[in-house]
């Protein structure tokens, strides 16, 4: 693919040879290229300097230290309308943020869990897992994203007729209302056995590790032992902070249901629909990525005495990880991405906040649209760089 | 699986219980899957037939308790759904459009029928041309329909494939300039590639809406539709661009230096020899894309077109006429059907070309 024309340019004779020297008509082709590129960018930026001065619409980034003068109804950090600009954009970030973070921890677990059930034995649960990403891959997010919000959590009942959910919850048209634990004094007691437990759990890890150098079979007793700590002590200290705080619960106020923990509809309907229509993908990337380990590690398992779960467990999941890492990064980009689709729901995320209020209030197109894309591109960016870095990790050495 | 080989002289029962029941966490897993179609087909049927109302001429009908779909929403709205606003006696216009375009379509896609190359330059160069004069008007005496009365099925279908139709140029031209071996032009290659896929469409869209107008001299005026189209358009390109690559990457270096022995430029090299492997190779890359942009197209509702998905919703929210508790939920459900329809289709067609492809690569 690589020609070694570049590599032979030596003087030309004549101009007549030089026009025909494949380097010189490299050279000017790309010099071509270039001034073209600088005179579109001139042309843009001259263009749009005029426009914005026939508009009278002011440039440069001074308006994030201006007061924002609206409302947003979900702010994770501290705002109010006599907040700048600049702490609105937070918001809207933040807001993105937490909305990426958690549609990707549950697109995940349900992605995985469909990928390995369209490699069931059992047909029935095979078709199932097929007709889900069939159905949901083949229709538009944003209808998703509608049927949610629109059919489905703007049809509940009002608050006073609240459908009542196990353990003290209610769901109603103004969203999720959860009980609220706050973590008094019981707080500093789960970190600290957390903690404790986590360090112990590591420490009998690497004990496991200098056993198994010795030459002593999988699982160790260090091992279990390890295992048994990370589940049973948390659940002691959970049991104990829980004895030890306060719970709040939701109660029916005059228009709403006050105390506890409230979940808008708008952040419910795009964390349920991101995370199901990701899922739908992860499926497929899971399931192509079981089977693309050799058949014969199946078979050596099988051999080994493993059970079919032992087998996915220990031997076929942590190979077909390589394989399913690199697609899966892209799918948490696109989610992360997606979640711009808020901005039809009413959910404050960064580009309805920013792209859409802030951009409609001040009239700063240019800055706004730079300052969103950025953001979107970061992500982008150091996902990728993590991702390649756990990448590294945990691909295995070939011998 | 492993028991095909005896399974013609088993009964269909026996078959039965083995793939379902054969151990008791098999059989516990086989009955919440039945529990789970059941619940579900019943809810749906339920809503769908059962409770649905089926007639009345707005939605009043439908505002009766426990009402499950509203179906007259569907019927009496479906040409708005199909084509917009586009003026009701100039609708002969659009159909005829869709019937010039199928014309060419299905006999291309049904694999028995010659002139193939006949029918792809119809419907590459003659189609468009006919098209865009019998849509907009302005010509051979047809009254002049301006783009802000299409919408529904119609704007869909519009914006997909131009959008496809445009990026597909674009994005081959930007694979290869990813693998140029011109320092600037790969360069350049890269970072539009990369600077268009880290973005969301939605920002694509919101730039080529509020910012390409500010890019152009204050004379020129740009139609909202045009513009919507460059958006999606520069969108995709840099998508097809990475899935072209995937095949250029895929052809044997060999083939490369056989066109370079043949004596062959490189522009006759690529055309020749390398891309048509290579798209070959990567057409389920391509249809996925095709059917990505086809269901992104949904997102012109942002920027204040109305496509089959945004008409809909705007319908059901806007029309108080046709407001019930299940009118979004009817519409909803409709341009879903249409949607998964077209996708669908798309998807099982691409993977019956590529199991004739490999079939022939086999022999």
């Amino acid at each position: 693919m690589r020609s070694p024309d570049l590599k032979r340019w030596r003087e030309p004779a004549t101009w007549k040879e030089a026009a025909y020297d494949p380097g010189v008509r490299a050279a000017v082709f790309q010099v071509l290229l270039a001034l073209a590129i600088a005179f579109l960018a001139y042309e843009i930026v001259s263009n749009t300097i005029e426009n914005l001065r026939k508009q009278n619409i002011a440039s440069g980034f001074g308006f994030l230290s201006e007061t924002a003068g609206f409302d947003i109804s979900q702010t994770p950090i501290p705002y109010s309308s006599k907040s700048t600009y600049g702490a609105a954009f937070l918001v809207g970030l933040a807001n993105t943020l937490i909305v990426a973070f958690i549609g990707i921890a549950i697109a995940t677990v349900l992605g995985f869990t469909i990928g390995i059930a369209r490699l069931s034995p059992n047909w029935l649960v095979a078709k199932l897992a097929l007709s889900y990403v069939e159905l949901i891959r083949n229709m538009p997010l944003l209808l998703q994203l509608l049927v949610w919000y629109v059919a489905v959590l703007r049809t509940l009942p009002f608050p006073q007729d609240a459908l009542a959910l196990p353990g003290g919850g209610f769901l109603d048209v103004r969203g999720l209302h959860l009980p609220r634990f706050s973590l008094d004094s019981g707080g500093g007691i789960l970190l600290a056995v957390l903690a404790l437990a986590l360090a112990g759990a590591w420490w009998l890890k690497r004990q496991a590790g200098i056993d198994r150098e010795a030459g002593q079979t999988v699982p160790t007793r260090a091992q279990r032992v390890g295992w048994g700590l990370v589940i049973a002590v948390p659940t002691i200290a959970v049991a104990i902070a829980f004895a030890a705080s306060s719970v709040s619960y939701p109660v029916l106020g005059r228009f709403n249901h006050e105390g506890g923990l409230s979940i808008e509809p708008e952040f419910l309907a795009l964390v349920i629909g991101l995370s199901t229509y990701t899922a739908a993908f992860i499926a497929e990337i899971v399931r192509a990525g079981l089977q693309g380990v050799p058949r014969g590690q199946r078979e050596a398992a099988a051999a080994l005495g493993l059970s079919r779960r032992q087998a996915l467990r220990l031997v076929i999941l942590p190979q077909s990880l390589r394989i399913i890492i690199p697609p899966l990064t892209n799918q948490y980009l696109n989610l992360t991405k997606n979640s711009s689709l808020a901005v039809a729901i009413g959910y404050p995320d960064l580009v309805s906040v920013f792209s859409g209020t802030v951009l409609n209030q001040t009239g700063q197109a240019v800055e706004v649209i730079l300052i969103t894309m950025a953001v979107y591109l970061a992500i982008s960016l150091a996902t990728a760089a993590f991702m390649n870095w756990f990448n590294k990790r945990t691909s295995w050495a070939e011998r | 699986m492993e028991s095909g080989r005896t399974a013609g002289r088993r009964s269909a029962l026996e078959r039965t219980q083995e793939a379902l029941f054969p151990t008791v966490g098999q059989s516990v897993a086989s009955v919440a899957a039945l529990a789970l179609i059941g619940f579900v087909a019943y809810a749906f049927i339920d809503w769908a037939i059962l409770r649905a109302v089926f007639t009345g001429s707005d939605g009043s009908a439908c505002r009766v308790p426990n009402a499950g779909a509203c179906w007259p929403f569907v019927t009496h709205k479906i040409d708005l759904f199909l084509y917009g606003r586009y003026p009701e006696a100039e609708l002969w216009r659009v159909k005829l459009t869709y019937a010039l375009a199928l014309a060419g379509l299905v006999p291309l896609m049904m694999p028995r029928v010659p002139y193939k190359l006949p029918l792809a330059l119809y419907l590459l160069a003659v189609f468009p041309v006919i098209a865009f004069f019998l849509l907009y008007g302005g010509a051979f005496g047809l009254p002049v329909v301006g783009t802000e009365l299409w919408g529904g099925l119609l704007l869909t279908l519009v914006i997909a494939s131009v959008g496809i139709a445009a990026s597909f140029p674009l994005g081959i031209l930007l694979a290869l300039g990813r693998r140029s071996e011109m320092p600037f032009v790969r360069w350049a290659s890269i970072a539009y590639i990369e600077l268009v896929r880290g973005v969301p469409l939605v920002t694509v869209l919101f730039m080529s809406s509020v910012m390409l107008p500010l890019f152009l001299p204050p004379e020129v005026t740009i139609d909202k539709l045009v513009r919507a189209l460059v958006g999606v358009a520069l969108f995709s390109a840099a998508y097809l661009a990475e899935v072209v690559r995937g095949g250029l990457q895929a052809i044997p270096r060999g083939q490369y230096e056989a066109a370079d022995a043949l004596g062959l430029g490189y522009w006759r090299k690529m055309g020749l020899v390398v891309l048509p492997q290579a798209i070959r190779l990567v057409i389920p890359g391509l249809v996925n894309s095709a059917i990505a942009l086809f269901k992104d197209t949904s997102l012109v509702l942002i920027i204040g077109l109305f496509d089959l998905v945004g008409i809909v919703q705007q319908s059901a929210q806007a029309d108080a006429q046709w407001f019930s508790p299940q009118t979004a939920a009817t519409g909803y459900f409709f341009a879903g059907a249409v949607f998964w329809i077209f996708c669908f289709g798309m998807s099982r067609y691409s993977a019956a070309v590529e199991d004739r492809l490999d079939a022939r690569a086999r022999g």
